[in-house]
């Protein structure tokens, strides 16, 4: 650290950083002289120009920065947030994006013609963009910007790292960047959830790796014994996704010249790690890791203690176990060996305790505090989402059962499940923190106003219960056409007479969609309405008096 | 209460909790994952998969590359109606050079496991071409670009050592033809017909995608290659003589 004869010279890591970027800006230009795919040397000349407005960045950084960054300004925590302000606001940015790209494809498959035959829009691309963009870069900038903001203030320390954190939330932006263009360019290696191509992945893989070491370093720093339990979620969440985004993605590139690639595994193995993967996508980045907002948010808001310490300890360690087992639920009655189909059923049945666990943790936490549920929309957001959590969490081994499956599974029934989940579990947490952040960062009063909240609540209320039960009613009444046989012993429907059924409850869904998307804009103008005209917070009291959170 | 208090040797230390995630994360992942590289059973062995031609393989990249795993399945579950409307189900084998898997989650149109020889390459053309003049209440997107676009001769083979290299029994003799069998298997006149058909046995050569005077001059399209993808889909193994029992052990 500094010493008192303070000399502003360059650090360390902003001269490692520079090098390295000069070093992956020539790299790029010399993948880019061989390449004979457009769309992949359009990513490279994008990796080539990040790279060198990260070395400007860096440079801008030096002459405005101080000497010293201090740790602590008068014996309180000099917390960085910039990092967590940009995440918000990329969150809320993508959010929209995704649930909009959500609302064309549920359109397109109601009215086709709106695919308009073209290859950068059709279906089958823009599909894996939706999901993306709502999972990894909505729900991703929402994990970024809260474990960034709770482990600083869990530990009362700084971020660790100063180019490191901007490093972890741009590089990830940037990735998402790649992977949705790559999508719409017809770049992707077609695994569910796990579209983006090898270099894509290489990329990521050295964003997250920063990201562990940027929270790893940041606990290092706590000046608590304990690590709170947020922050256990969080971490199982980082590591568990790194293993998992490592085991899913091994891939031989054609060429370095050439954004395609082949798995190492194939069919039935390829399988089993793709959803391996892909049900542990759910379970740690959109479970766990939002478990983690709901253990900081959830106490927060409603000033009451977190319900109970031991239960989180089991539920947090039966949880990661169980989930992991949980992949071959989606293979049921495949050329997947039975063993591992029948070992993926029960964990899924299993998985259920752990999961209400987590439910009755965070519901149980509002016990003295249920009147707060009239007067602040946004702790009702959050306990809502817990509703909602609960339910898909009895939902998804319900559907796991081999006998339900062999009826819900390739059905619309899936895809209700999933967005009971996505819609009203990971996004009204995501919405619920998003609220309580904006305040806080912005060092604002409150909110612009609680009545939009009460708005969006209600319009993306209205939106989900619309999806969700149009869904159900599609994908049970088209798996029973599929298997309905007349008394003559044929079978009664052809696939088409089932495709046809599915319209009405397609336009329901996209008008569900369409709520959602509103109350998301809803929000948005409340956001910036805060940032802008909110009456600047109170000056906080001493930090002598600040609990330990 | 001592136990609860043990707790606090994780709560207290970053290294030792990812440890503990670590090991409580990969026993699950190991039990139902490992023992698929080595359980005979896995995979039984059946007459007749084989990898796919130059050709199908770059349909099936075009496959990949459209999405089409997001509305259509490749898995015949064992089920009374799904044999009935679709066939035979499928077969572990019959995936076994697939990278990646496209047995898909959803069936927003029908299972294509075994679409193969199923319609007429004039069908595909004009259904892909404008889904809803074959089936009007269809709701798939039209693909008529395909038929525009050409297969890019550059990286035919690279596509092949590629798969070898993650464990595709390609031979050396196939990888250096790539190039010539993909251009023959759309030209039943070409002189490499039958080395392409002895390098892939049961391969069909045809102009898939209805343009023969274009194949001839040794233009292949996308519309071909994914044509004759979905014509080989589900055709390798022949029911007629594959015994079901014969695995059993």
């Amino acid at each position: 650290m500094a010493q008192s004869q303070v000399q502003k010279t360059l650090s360390v890591p902003e001269i490692g950083a520079s090098l390295a970027f000069v070093g992956t800006a020539l790299l790029c230009l010399f993948i880019a002289s061989g390449s004979v795919d457009p769309a992949y040397s359009f990513h490279i000349y994008i990796f080539a120009a990040a790279s060198v407005a990260a070395i400007f960045a860096i440079g801008n950084r030096y002459f405005a920065r101080p000497a010293v960054i201090p740790q602590e300004i008068d014996g309180k925590p000099n917390y960085n947030m910039a990092p967590v302000q940009f995440a918000v606001a990329a969150a809320v940015f993508w959010g929209i994006a995704g649930f909009t790209v959500g609302l064309i494809i549920a359109c397109q498959l109601a009215w086709p013609a709106l695919n308009f035959d073209l290859p950068w829009i059709n279906f089958g691309r823009l599909r894996p963009l939706h999901t993306s963009a709502v999972i990894f870069a909505f729900g991703g900038n929402v994990l970024f910007a809260t474990s960034f903001y709770v482990v600083q203030k869990t530990c009362r320390a700084r971020l660790a790292g100063e180019l490191a954190p901007w490093f972890v939330i741009l590089g990830y932006n940037l990735f998402i960047v790649i992977a949705g263009t790559g999508y719409l360019l017809g770049i992707t290696q077609g695994k569910e959830y796990a579209e983006p191509e090898w270099y894509a992945d290489l990329f990521l893989t050295v964003v997250w790796v920063v990201y562990l070491l940027v929270f790893l370093a940041t606990l290092w720093k706590r000046k608590e014994p304990h690590i709170f339990v947020a922050n256990w979620f969080y971490l199982a969440f980082i590591v568990t996704i790194a293993v998992l985004h490592l085991g899913n993605n091994a891939a031989i590139p054609v060429s370095i010249y050439s954004p395609k690639s082949y798995i190492v595994w194939s069919g039935v193995q390829d399988a089993m790690f793709q959803w391996w993967y892909g049900h542990n996508a759910v379970g740690f980045f959109l479970t766990a890791g939002f478990l983690a907002i709901m253990y900081y948010f959830v106490p927060k808001r409603a000033e009451r203690p977190i319900y109970s310490y031991r239960l989180s300890i089991v539920h947090f360690w039966a949880l990661i176990f169980l989930y992991i087992w949980a992949g071959p639920h989606h293979l049921h009655y495949t050329a997947l060996p039975d063993w591992a189909q029948t070992l993926g059923m029960t964990f899924s049945v299993m998985l259920w305790m752990p999961s209400w666990g987590g439910m009755i943790n965070g519901l149980m936490t509002l016990s003295g505090a249920w009147d707060k549920l009239r007067t602040d929309p946004v702790l009702r957001m959050m306990v809502v989402s817990l509703a909602f959590y609960g339910m898909s969490t009895f939902e998804g081994p319900l559907m796991s059962i081999k006998a339900v499956n062999s009826l819900s599974h390739y059905t619309d029934w899936t895809i209700g499940h999933v967005h009971s989940g996505a819609l009203g579990w990971v996004a009204y947490i995501s919405f619920g923190a998003i609220y309580c952040l904006v305040p806080w960062l912005w060092n604002k009063k409150q909110l612009y106003s609680n009545r939009l909240v009460e708005w969006h609540f209600w319009v993306s209320t209205l939106g989900i219960v619309f999806y969700i039960s149009a869904m159900w009613v599609a994908g049970i009444m088209q798996g029973l056409m599929w298997r309905a046989y007349t008394a003559l012993g044929f079978l009664e429907y052809s696939f088409i007479e089932t495709v046809d059924a599915m319209h009405p409850y397609y336009v329901i869904r996209a008008l569900g969609g369409a709520l959602f998307v509103i109350g998301s804009l809803i929000m948005a103008y409340n956001l910036i309405m805060t940032v802008r005209t909110g009456e600047a917070a109170e000056p906080e009291a001493t930090p002598a008096l600040v609990p330990a959170e | 209460m001592s136990l609860w208090n043990k707790h606090a040797i994780f709560e207290k230390n970053s290294i030792i909790l990812t440890i503990g995630i670590l090991v409580v994360v990969a026993i699950g992942g190991l039990v139902e994952i490992a023992p698929l590289f080595y359980l005979r059973s896995t995979i039984e062995k059946v007459e007749g998969v084989r990898p796919y031609t130059p050709l199908e393989l770059a349909g099936r990249a075009i496959y990949v590359r459209e999405g089409c795993y997001n509305c259509h399945s490749q898995m015949i579950r064992p089920l009374r109606d799904e044999v009935e409307r679709y066939g035979h189900y499928s077969l572990a084998a019959e995936s076994m050079y697939d990278k990646p898997f496209q047995w898909g989650s959803k069936r927003t149109g029908p299972d294509l496991a075994r679409v193969g020889g199923k319609y007429s390459d004039a069908w595909h053309v004009a259904h892909l071409a404008n889904p809803r003049s074959i089936v009007p209440q269809s709701i798939m997107p039209g693909y008529a670009f395909l038929a525009q676009a050409e297969i890019r001769p550059e990286q035919v083979a690279g596509h092949l050592r590629t798969n070898s290299l993650g464990g595709v029994p390609y031979t050396t003799d196939q990888i250096s033809n790539a190039l010539v069998d993909l251009r023959a298997q759309v030209n039943p006149d070409s002189p490499g017909v039958q080395a392409l058909q002895a390098r892939y046995p049961g391969a069909t050569v045809r102009a898939f995608g209805g343009n023969p005077t274009a194949a001839a001059t040794g233009t292949v399209t996308e519309m071909d290659a994914l044509v004759a993808y979905l014509q080989v889909l589900g055709t390798m193994v022949d029911f007629r003589t594959y015994d079901a029992r014969a695995n059993i052990r």
